[in-house]
């Protein structure tokens, strides 16, 4: 039974480390199928996260955290659009840079407003998302098997969490079955053939580049409000680079990327759990060794273990007119 | 006069420095199909574009049915019930047809109901003009002629009265575009108006019943198709008299100077491109080999000349084995005498940004002639440069302006010049004239024929079938990555066409 527990504690902390990842591959999905490649997911995230951190922390409300991330990611998201759509710059150059300013101004501003080291305050209660316990939960603890599982891995998670998996189905339904998503896909793929139908090129990537913004906002207010109790610095970590790294190795699909979001969460998961227990046959394997697994795992997976990703045909490549 | 679908009056169009439309007026009758020809860069796609809303005019006037409008872009343009069929398909390469069909002109916010109706709307179509498409297949795996059906679609679902079809030939086999003109007459017996953008005169005479030329952004003249000729249409568009035929003398074929035995070459995916073609090419005659895009000429060429590895067989470059496992470098085929033209020059021919005269020597540059020690020559490099632009009449005629400055048909010559001069024993050419206007390629085949009468072997890869029918003494044609069958010069358009569609040999002959 012991083993049992065990796998049950780390699939939950791997539904709970793979939440932010999910929030940004599904924020990267939105950009990148609209043909604008976004790798400052990652800056937008932590922009996110600092906002969260510094609203909830004034006005003590989670709710307000919450709003402030997605404004502030919002708004990184459209100078991203604004380089990348409508002055037709170069997408990654315009990602690093976003990257930059996120990671060196949060940190700034932290000092300068709370003068903790870069960090904002600790949040109490209020200032959080905090679990919620879904009915019966506890009554249910001790049916064998099926008790952990309803209690554990399925209950006792921050409202974020539960949406975070919901966004897949949605983004799934938005993308296949509705007109939007259908402009989306099209766009990303030859932005002429939606341009010759009557549709705006740079309306419909705006928009999609808002979707991201919302997202990487929410996983910013994860991180921030559900994960910790407040930001730290540079407190994603290069999440936003593996979740573009799982939006690649999931092929720009919805479910697949939840799959490769939850496998790169139960690497990190199954590292933290074995830190310091030797192994059998191995022994014991420098935590710095474990630490580094999501990483070498994404460059195994990304040097061609997936086979071909096709990305959107017009991916990168501002839309002009042709002559 | 019957009643004007469209009128234009006095439109003006720059790109910059170019003056794209200079003035131009046209009348377009309603219910008729008006051909607007002219070479490329002579202003034909711009002003299409103008009219559906892809560009704004400078200035000037467009009339719909009478009244004057504006057209702001593709949308104001389809709600006047204009259809555009563009040169380069406007399609999403991996969405269904019914998708694509639907793309712009969905119903409501979800799916659910566009597809539903434009199921419908697809079979009623199917019904009423024979445009059979499977709704659910996915576009990229369709051939051209079924692609270009969609695109008909599209622009019919969308309730086009007016279709503009630009270069809809091109990329079409011979019964593919009677077919194409068959749908055409048909929806003008049904009232639309069709407007043809071609450069192909053929087309023209075959499908119209009124004709504009446009010659440097200017419309020139506006015929009865009935009462003009092709020689006139040519004059007007060329603004001289051209030489519409290629006038040849006997072929007096020497020895084998390139044999290909059983080659078979599989793309990266593993699908056979070329299986199992044989044929040799001797000195002093060219060997064209017909067939539409596609068919596996590519990754002939592309064999032949060393940049792509055959799975089997073998190819003789004047009695020396060339070797086939990719080891034999193009560099290395060019020493012993093989030069090439590809058949993309913007891919595989030129390096656009680089200067007129460093792509006049380029893939040479290790000749003695070029060097100056270790370095480059670049006196000697200019010497040869303007050289060739004498000769083969390039223009512009400074050789350090940026090769991308130049027109399609001057670039051409950039690498017929390179290629030519290097006086080798094998010619390999893929598509020469390829958005080559009319002059250029009067000269284009002259040099070919040229060069097969100094004795050099030619082999010639074209799509367009005029070409190869007027330039080869013998023609091949591949198809499905085989060769289908050999014919002589004399053989007929229909026959060809028949074996470039995988009609059996058998069943050609017939």
């Amino acid at each position: 039974m012991e083993a049992f527990d065990t796998l049950i504690a780390v699939l939950d902390s791997t539904v709970r480390l793979s939440v932010p990842l999910l929030f940004a591959a599904l924020a990267g999905l939105y950009s990148e199928r609209s043909g604008v490649f976004d790798i400052g997911l990652e800056g937008k995230m932590l922009a996110g996260a600092f906002a969260a951190g510094a609203a909830a922390a004034v006005t003590g409300s989670a709710w307000a955290g919450l709003a402030a991330a997605v404004v502030v990611s919002v708004f990184f998201a459209l100078a991203h659009g604004f380089a990348s759509i409508t002055h037709r710059g170069n997408q990654i150059v315009s990602g690093v840079a976003i990257n930059f300013i996120a990671a060196g101004s949060t940190i700034i501003l932290g000092q300068a407003w709370f003068s903790q080291g870069g960090r904002t305050p600790l949040l109490s209660a209020e200032g959080r998302f905090n679990a919620l316990h879904l009915p019966f939960a506890d009554a249910m603890r001790d049916i064998p098997i099926v008790g952990p599982i309803y209690s554990e891995l399925l209950s006792g998670h921050s409202l974020l969490v539960y949406l975070a998996f919901l966004l897949v189905p949605f983004t799934w339904w938005a993308l296949f079955r509705t007109r939007f998503g259908l402009r989306l896909r099209a766009v990303g793929e030859n932005p002429a053939a939606v341009d010759t139908a009557g549709i705006s090129v740079a309306w419909l990537r705006y928009r999609a580049v808002i979707c991201t913004g919302v997202l990487t906002g929410l996983a910013g207010t994860y991180l921030a409000l559900a994960q910790n109790a407040g930001f730290v610095k540079d407190m994603t970590a290069g999440r936003g680079f593996i979740a573009l790294a799982a939006l690649i190795f999931a092929k720009w699909k919805p479910v697949p990327v939840m799959f490769a979001c939850l496998l790169f969460g139960f690497l990190d998961a199954f590292a933290i759990r074995i830190q310091g227990t030797p192994l059998p046959v191995i022994g014991r394997v420098p935590v710095q060794l474990m630490q580094a697994l999501p990483y070498i795992l994404t460059v195994v997976l990304l040097a061609g273990f997936i086979g071909r990703a096709i990305p959107p045909r017009a991916g990168g490549v501002p839309y002009v007119k042709e002559r | 006069m019957a009643e004007a679908a469209i009128e234009l009056a006095g439109i003006n169009k720059r790109f910059g420095a170019v003056h794209a439309n200079r003035d131009i007026d046209l009348k377009i009758e309603a219910g008729t199909i008006h051909g607007i020809i002219g070479e490329n860069g002579a202003g034909k796609s711009t002003l299409m574009s103008i009219i559906y809303g892809f560009y704004q005019a400078d200035s000037g006037e467009i009339r719909v049915g009478g009244n004057s409008v504006q057209i702001q872009s593709s949308s104001d343009a389809i709600a006047l019930g204009i259809g555009m069929v563009h040169q380069h398909f406007m399609l999403v390469h991996n969405f269904t047809v019914l998708e694509n069909v639907i793309l712009g002109a969905e119903s409501a916010p979800l799916l659910g109901t566009s597809i539903a109706r434009a199921r419908s709307e697809l079979e009623r179509l199917e019904r009423e003009y024979g445009l059979e498409v499977d709704p659910e297949a996915i576009v990229e795996e369709l051939p051209v002629g079924l692609q270009q059906r969609v695109e008909i679609l599209k622009a019919l679902y969308r309730g086009a009265d007016i279709l503009i079809l630009d270069e809809p030939t091109g990329v079409l086999t011979p019964s593919e575009a009677d077919h194409l003109f068959r749908i055409l007459r048909q929806l003008k017996d049904e009232g639309k108006t069709i407007v043809l953008i071609t450069h192909k005169l053929r087309e023209i005479m075959a499908v119209t019943d009124n004709v504009s030329v446009m010659r440097q952004g200017a419309m020139v003249a506006t015929r009865k198709t009935a009462e003009t000729a092709v020689e006139e249409l040519a004059e007007l568009m060329v603004g001289r008299r051209v030489l519409l035929r290629v006038e040849k003398g006997e072929a007096k074929p020497g020895g084998f100077l390139l044999s290909v035995h059983n080659l078979t070459v599989r793309d990266s995916r593993g699908v056979t491109m070329v299986d199992n073609v044989s044929f040799d090419v001797r000195a002093g005659e060219i060997v064209g080999i017909a067939g539409v895009a596609g068919n596996g000429q590519s990754e002939l060429l592309e064999t032949i000349t060393g940049i792509r590895k055959a799975v089997s067989g073998s190819v003789t470059l004047d009695g020396e084995p060339v070797d086939l496992t990719g080891e034999a470098d193009p560099a290395d085929l060019r020493r012993r005498g093989m030069a090439h033209v590809p058949e993309d020059r913007h891919h595989m021919g030129l390096v656009l940004p680089f200067e007129e005269g460093e792509n006049a020597m380029l893939g040479y540059h290790r000749q003695e002639k070029y060097l100056k020690g270790p370095f480059l020559d670049i006196e000697a490099i200019r010497a040869d440069a303007r050289d060739k632009i004498e000769k083969y009449d390039i223009r512009p005629t400074d050789c350090r302006l940026k090769t991308a400055n130049f027109s399609g048909g001057n670039q051409q010559k950039i690498v017929l010049a390179r290629e030519m001069e290097q006086d080798p024993k094998v010619l390999i050419v893929g598509q020469p004239t390829r958005g080559v206007d009319v002059g250029a390629i009067e000269f284009i085949h002259k040099r070919l024929i040229d060069m097969r009468d100094q004795g050099k072997a030619v082999l010639l890869v074209s799509v367009e079938l005029d070409e190869i029918r007027s330039l080869s003494d013998r023609i091949l044609v591949m198809f499905a990555g085989r060769i289908v069958g050999e014919r002589g010069p004399e053989a007929s358009e229909g026959e060809l066409g028949l074996l470039m569609a995988g009609v059996e040999e058998k069943e050609a002959a017939e």
